[in-house]
């Protein structure tokens, strides 16, 4: 269901709300790094935006957008010298707290048997800067699976335990977002310390912690005054009204469990590639493998943990049995896990409405075309 | 405790059921983290080979036992290593994980355990628990199916248990060869044979997939209830504490959330190939 982006008390939202300037963004990047932290923002890379570090806000993605469609992305240049018009690239937060690659036991072996420890990771304090509603949201979609579960993962939390999220609302959607329909976007809800809405000027800055607080107080901003606090609702109602595609959630997960015999399924397994690609940009997919890999000089192993991905032909498989030897199955077990299963595991849908499966599908699956055809009824 | 850290464990007895499998006791290294693995039958734990890797195997042995045992079938490249174990090796153990078979609120009811293949050890573990405390429960039947004569593993233990009182126990071979002196066929045709009270009955399944979904059928078709039904379902379990995600069936992690399941929870998970 869409939502209004902007709801509570008008008043207090405009009290809240300080303006930063454009040419004052690097005060606000001064000021985490001076906590200690370090920056880590959207920044172009290879064509793409990736989030990397940065010192500086020359290396934002200034005066540039991007364009988004089935299969496609690019860079482009654009008028002006807005820094956060890019909504995403491929990559979301996810491999900075669930590590696509990581040592997690050292292994000493000796004739009496072996010993195996934790190596838990040494993460700096980190603070992301421009962070998208809907990744704010996957943050916390990966945070109930990762912290607070049954099981607690101590190195997901290591690198977790010490962030600062400045967010930025989205005023511009890409063609493959929808978000409105989880309600995680366009605008960053919670979860965020600081939150940011990009103005021909500056930004409209409200804090959303105590954290965020300090960090924005440091800063001596002017109020943003009514009027832009009314400019960025509207930014923000056009943002979400000119979303054009979109999913209806309505009756699932079970509208799903009771599709999993449909004709589509076997339609889109001739198309999916079983890459992966979907899954590694995903900012919820948590699926990873466990491997031991052995020292050279005997002395013992360390265990290791990779991302893995359901679409890995032997990712069902058990000792000569396949459960899912066909694309078809994959397929399935992919979309019907993100938007069916996972909320009655986790108690809310995996996807966040990102957009990125479809962009970065090499054939152009999308998913809101597959759920629409899901939902009609098999002939 | 990290739950991923595996404990040292010497095994001090193997006994070999020809060349491909071994039934392996074990002692915890340090004796202090035996109630750490304090479990219930048809629970299971990751059995790690250092520089190899690790299996998810469950565990034979009584829950009242000191030692842990786990019978082990050469599958793969961890089996294999496994299998050139003996005692005064030492291995890694994880676990317990999964959930066990309901064999308390099976108290006083008859039981119907069926199996198939070589996938038995699940129901071994439960099958000697429940002689153990024979008097807890009512009758006993034990149907279990083997494709060749060959796979039958542990027939002293079901020539044991067919002397428990009160108790019917039938083998079945589909390919049976020469020395088979027991029944020929699949094991769903056994239940032509055995009378059963579908209101005192709570039935364990092991086994393929296949042979579970046609045996529950029938045994619906003779008026057990799904809700009487309990299955021990089989996927990769990697992690086993529910965050790998190969262990998926549906909305289940198979190995926090069964590996044993309530047949009428699993629903059409269950009835869907290839989930």
């Amino acid at each position: 269901m869409p939502r209004s982006p902007s709801d509570g008390d008008e008043a207090n939202r405009i009290s809240a709300s300080r303006f930063l300037a454009r040419p004052r963004l690097q005060e606000l990047i001064d000021a985490l790094r001076g906590r200690g932290y370090r920056v880590i923002a959207p920044v172009p890379r290879d064509g793409a935006v990736v989030y990397a570090e940065v010192e500086s806000a020359d290396a934002l993605p200034r005066g540039l957008r991007e364009s988004q469609a089935p299969g496609r992305y690019r860079l482009e240049a654009a008028t002006g010298d807005r820094v956060f018009d890019v909504v995403n690239g491929p990559g979301a937060l996810k491999p900075f707290f669930f590590a696509p690659r990581e040592t997690l036991l050292q292994v000493r072996t000796d004739a009496a048997g072996f010993e195996a420890s934790e190596t838990l990771p040494e993460t700096p304090p980190t603070a992301f800067l421009g962070v998208r509603a809907c990744d704010l949201a996957a943050l916390g979609v990966q945070d109930r699976i990762f912290r607070r579960g049954r099981f607690p993962d101590a190195w997901y939390e290591a690198r977790r335990r010490d962030v600062l999220v400045v967010a930025v609302n989205c005023v511009r959607s890409a063609a493959t977002c929808f978000c409105t329909s989880f309600g995680t976007g366009p605008e960053a809800r919670e979860g965020h310390d600081l939150v940011l809405t990009e103005q021909e000027d500056g930004f409209v800055a409200r804090s959303g912690t105590p954290a965020g607080a300090e960090v924005l107080d440091g800063l001596s901003l002017p109020p943003a005054g009514a009027e832009r606090v009314e400019a960025e609702h509207g930014a923000l109602v056009a943002c979400a009204e000119g979303m054009e595609r979109g999913i209806d959630t309505e009756g699932f997960p079970e509208l799903l469990y009771a599709r999993l015999e449909h004709p589509r399924w076997a339609e889109t397994g001739e198309r999916c590639l079983s890459c992966g690609n979907c899954t590694a940009v995903c900012p919820t997919c948590f699926c990873h493998d466990e491997s031991d890999e052995p020292a050279l000089d005997g002395s013992g192993a360390v265990r290791v943990r990779e991302w893995d991905s359901c679409f890995d032909r032997d990712h069902a498989q058990v000792h000569g049995l396949n459960f899912r030897p066909h694309i078809a199955h994959r397929y399935r077990q992919w979309l019907v896990h993100k938007l069916g299963a996972w909320i009655d595991q986790f108690g809310e849908s995996g996807c966040v409405g990102c957009g990125r499966c479809i962009t970065w599908c090499p054939v152009g699956i999308d998913i809101t075309e597959e759920v629409a055809a899901l939902r009609t009824e098999a002939p | 405790m990290n739950p991923l850290l595996p404990h040292p464990a010497e095994i001090v007895e193997k006994h070999s059921f020809g060349p491909d499998i071994h039934a392996y006791r074990m002692v915890l290294r340090d004796p202090a983290a035996r109630p750490l693995f304090d479990f219930r039958p048809g629970q299971f734990n990751m059995v790690y080979v250092p520089g190899v890797g690790e299996v998810a195997i469950s565990i034979s042995s009584d829950p009242e036992e000191e030692t842990l045992e786990h019978t082990i079938r050469i599958v793969g490249r961890t089996t294999r290593v496994i299998a050139e174990k003996g005692v005064g090796d030492v291995l890694g153990l994880r676990g317990p994980y999964g959930n066990g078979w309901p064999l308390e609120n099976a108290r006083f009811k008859d039981l119907l355990i069926v199996t198939g293949g070589l996938g038995c050890a699940p129901v071994s573990g439960a099958i000697d628990y429940v002689f153990r405390r024979r008097a807890n429960y009512g009758h006993v039947t034990i149907l279990h199916g083997v494709k060749k004569a060959a796979d039958l593993i542990h027939r002293e233990r079901f020539e044991i248990w067919r002397r428990e009182p009160d108790t019917t126990v039938m083998l079945t071979s589909d390919q049976p060869d020469r020395a088979w002196k027991d029944r020929t066929g699949v094991v769903t045709e056994l239940f032509e044979e055995v009378a059963f009270d579908p209101i005192r009955t709570q039935v364990l399944m092991c086994g393929p997939e296949v042979m579970m979904r046609y045996a529950s059928h029938i045994l619906e078709q003779r008026g057990l209830s799904r809700e009487r039904m309990f299955v021990s379902i089989e996927r990769n379990m990697r992690c086993a504490v529910g965050l790998c995600g190969h262990c998926q069936l549906g909305p289940e992690f198979v190995c926090k959330d069964g590996p044993i399941f309530r047949l009428s929870e699993l629903d059409r998970f269950f009835r869907t190939g290839h989930l």
